[in-house]
């Protein structure tokens, strides 16, 4: 049990996804000036990886030992396959947060954190609960990660920064001061 | 032959991936602590880049156009498993360096892009072209970073010390927020680059109306 904390508390906090393994910087970037659907794309990675964690579990147990160089290959298919079916659902079951999404959704798949998930659940050896909170703690890091930024930016909006630094340059040093921010984390883990 | 050395000279700096389209910005900072890291990464990515577009290009007319952003992927995975297991086999120091980040090069956003705006309508040739000048691109984007916080963070390059034993590390280069930093201040660089570039085209235009 108190390795599952750790896990998760790890994935969330110490090693969050965005800021100490540059996971998942296209979203991050592209998707975090507004905090409506900074919140709403975190929870859809999130589940995405839920769903990835118990695939991928079932591949490396069952097929990836007879031939592991298909790792990569039968992975991209498996979170490729998996935003499709989420994007299916989400349209059947609420048209009006499938709408709210919008091409963000299916953009999923290239999303880093989540291959990078996959591989980095593979590479420790995680079973199947370890996998599944590893993938709570990673897509509740990654959501964090979005909504901190995009609350930044809606209020470097109103302010006034020189006209050269608008832009892309300065949403990558404000990530650069939170990522500071969050090494104070990695404290957690020496105790 | 006019088109074929622009589509080439364009990847490098007027559409440079990464400073003007800013994409494949994972790799970009996960890898570059060090020059040598960021060299490795810049050719696995051009192998790939170049397979894979020769590729789809070669296979344009039979990918069905419903499927082939998932065409694109496998394609592309294929050829990220070979770079894999190859620097595997020939650089085992730098391959475990780099770590998850080199199956991660399935999902830059920058390789397929190429495929989908390029490679997928050009013929083979161009493709090609535009596939070397992406990936010199991306390798002196790269590198540049890479160097830039090997010097500070290290005080070396390429592994060469530069500034002897009394050089004072700048540690903070070589972990993540050194990263974002750096390459903010390089993108702001940038843009400064391009802003003098048209004030002095606006002047030289003016000018030349006043001479007229």
């Amino acid at each position: 049990m108190d390795n599952l904390i750790w896990i998760f508390i790890s994935a969330l906090l110490v090693n969050n996804f965005v800021f100490s393994y540059f996971l998942g910087l296209c979203p991050f970037f592209g998707v975090s000036g507004k905090l409506e659907t900074a919140f709403r794309l975190g929870l859809a990675s999130t589940f995405v990886m839920l769903i990835t964690a118990l695939c991928t579990w079932f591949l490396n147990t069952y097929v990836l030992i007879h031939a592991p160089y298909l790792r990569l290959i039968s992975f991209i298919v498996v979170v490729a396959s998996t935003v499709q079916f989420v994007e299916m659902v989400v349209k059947k079951l609420s048209p009006a947060l499938f709408r709210a999404l919008g091409i963000y959704l299916p953009l999923i798949t290239t999303n880093c954190a989540i291959l990078g998930f996959a591989i980095f659940a593979t590479n420790r050896g995680y079973g199947l609960l370890e996998g599944l909170i590893y993938a709570l703690g990673a897509g509740g890091g990654f959501t964090l990660a979005l909504i901190l930024m995009a609350g930044l930016r809606e209020e470097n909006e109103l302010s006034n920064v020189p006209n050269l630094m608008k832009g892309t340059a300065m949403s990558m040093i404000i990530a650069g001061i939170l990522s500071m921010a969050f090494m104070g984390f990695s404290g957690l883990f020496s105790s | 032959m006019s088109q074929t050395s622009d589509e080439f000279f364009k990847g490098i700096w007027k559409e440079n991936p990464v400073f003007v389209h800013v994409l494949g910005l994972c790799p970009m900072l996960a890898v570059t602590n060090t020059a040598i890291n960021a060299l490795a990464m810049g050719l696995a990515t051009f192998f790939v880049l170049l397979g894979s577009s020769t590729l789809v290009s070669m296979l344009r007319h039979l990918i069905p156009k419903q499927i082939r952003i998932s065409c694109y992927i496998i394609i592309i995975a294929t050829f990220v498993t070979v770079a894999d297991y190859t620097l595997l086999a020939l650089v085992p120091e730098v391959h475990k360096e780099l770590g998850a980040f080199v199956p991660l090069i399935v999902v830059n956003c920058m390789i397929l892009g190429r495929q989908e705006a390029f490679a997928s309508k050009n013929s083979v040739g161009l493709a090609v072209v535009d596939a070397l000048g992406t990936s010199i691109g991306f390798l002196f984007a790269l590198f540049t970073l890479g160097s830039v916080r090997e010097i500070l963070g290290n005080g070396s390059l390429l592994g060469v010390s530069l500034f002897g034993p009394h050089f004072e590390p700048w540690i903070i280069m070589l972990l993540p927020p050194g990263g974002f930093i750096m390459l903010g201040l390089i993108l702001l660089f940038f843009n400064w680059l391009n802003e003098k570039r048209e004030n002095a085209i606006v002047q030289f235009a003016t000018t030349e109306r006043n001479v007229i």
